[in-house]
């Protein structure tokens, strides 16, 4: 059983159909008992770093999540969700994260070539730059969703893929159990319900 | 790099996919969902379901339809068509939208953008403009084209932009339905104001329009397409193999 935590951050509306389409259980909660007896955890979310962060924190699941990843279980962050698992974030002043990843998540504005359009939104490919059980049976060159004025920086050992917008943005990462995505899986197609069923054998 | 999309369009009312042209005889084509459904698998890059109902109970049908669709089809959905208020915005979010497309209710009330972007991100805001010359002037027209608004075009779009839109779809009343291609003239002027993702609507007819747009545009972002598609004279397919013989990048 998934646990997808459910912290008032997105819509999680497909997320929750992405597990019903590849045979997964999964339950949406917010509850730390629930939350506790899942397997595997994913933290989703969407919008402004700052403002999640504050509601990870006020809802006691930001302590809750440190210790279920210290625990061994697998912990996967998609976009926003992704960038709550480390240690700080430049969006709008500085912010901690939870620090399960060393690194800190910075604009994409600062590497990519100007002219460029921000957000980067739309498909873009994958260029895998270690092993990460997350990719078995995606091909390097897949297409995968995104949306995101952010991305992962300083975390080179961590990377597990990488995409290419007028200079190289941080697509996914892994540090053993915890885990995360800058795109989107549950808008990706078959790619993206190949890695969510990968992430279910964890 | 990022790959140019490629955009079914479903106009639904009373649940069902209907097409206009120039926004007038529509005539029924096919299943909300069954399209949405053979449009994802044929490599569609995102969809949008527009709702053209006017009654609640059309609505009602819309919100299944819609539903339905969100948990077969696992690409962007965008919905616009009806969209007046950040209640609306809810009302399709909950059924499984990703982005909401807002065209007259912006020009009633031009805060419903920033009210938007502010509660739901600007990822999920996207201005929609119905756009026709008017004595030369690229002039915005309301409720699906029917009341000229005497608002010059750019200079409205690109208000919408700073106010938090994360996404725009230019919709040219002058080629819509008449399939000889998109509106190059008013996307260039529209692509070269905004610095968000411009999607190219109204007057596909061919392949070759798609690789005339992005080959003439390369700061346009995607082409939206309805008829061409629901007939099937020409595939999803069709046109990115096109574009990739171009040199243009697509999802394959």
């Amino acid at each position: 059983m998934t646990g997808i935590i459910d912290y008032g951050v997105g819509n999680l509306f497909s997320l929750k159909s992405s597990f019903a389409a590849i045979g997964e259980e999964c339950v949406v909660s917010g509850e730390a008992d629930t939350i506790r007896k899942a397997d595997r955890l994913i933290l989703p979310g969407v919008g402004a770093f700052e403002d999640a962060a504050e509601k990870l924190r006020s809802s006691g699941l930001f302590e809750l999540l440190l210790e279920e990843a210290g625990r061994g279980k697998p912990l996967l962050g998609i976009c926003l969700g992704m960038q709550l698992l480390f240690e700080k974030s430049f969006e709008y002043g500085e912010h901690a994260g939870l620090g399960l990843i060393p690194g800190s998540v910075e604009p994409i504005a600062d590497l990519i070539a100007p002219g460029l359009k921000i957000p980067h939104i739309g498909w873009n490919a994958l260029r895998f730059t270690r092993d990460s059980e997350l990719f078995r049976g995606v091909e390097e060159g897949s297409h995968v969703y995104f949306v995101h004025s952010y991305h992962a920086a300083h975390c080179e050992g961590y990377v597990t893929s990488v995409t290419d917008y007028g200079g190289t943005l941080t697509a996914s990462v892994q540090r053993e159990n915890v885990l995360g995505c800058q795109f989107h899986p549950e808008k990706s197609g078959a790619v993206g319900l190949r890695i969510l069923k990968n992430f279910t054998d964890l | 790099m990022i790959t140019k999309r490629i955009i079914p369009c479903l106009d639904v009312r009373n649940g069902r996919v209907v097409k206009g042209v120039n926004f007038e005889g529509l005539s029924d084509v096919s299943s909300p969902v069954e399209l949405a459904r053979y449009y994802s698998a044929s490599g569609a890059d995102e969809l949008v379901f527009y709702d053209i109902t006017a009654s609640a109970e059309g609505r009602r049908l819309f919100a299944d339809v819609l539903t339905e669709a969100a948990s077969q089809v696992f690409i962007p959905l965008t919905v616009g068509g009806g969209i007046n208020s950040l209640e609306d915005f809810d009302r399709v979010l909950k059924c499984g939208a990703d982005k909401v497309s807002v065209n007259s209710g912006a020009l009633r009330d031009p805060s419903l953008i920033e009210r938007a972007a502010k509660r739901y991100g600007s990822q999920c805001v996207v201005i929609s403009a119905d756009v026709k010359r008017v004595n030369g002037v690229f002039t915005v027209f309301a409720r699906g084209g029917r009341d000229n608004t005497g608002l010059e075009a750019v200079g409205w779009i690109r208000r919408c932009v700073e106010s938090g839109a994360g996404e725009v779809v230019l919709n040219s009343i002058d080629t819509d339905g008449v399939r000889g291609g998109f509106d190059l003239e008013m996307l260039r002027a529209v692509s070269e104001a905004v610095s968000v993702p411009v999607i190219a609507s109204g007057g596909a007819g061919s392949v070759q329009d798609f690789v005339t747009l992005f080959k003439t545009l390369p700061r346009v972002d995607a082409g939206l397409a309805a008829s061409i598609l629901h007939f099937g004279e020409v595939t999803v397919a069709d046109i990115k193999k096109a574009l990739r013989a171009e040199g243009i990048l697509v999802r394959i």
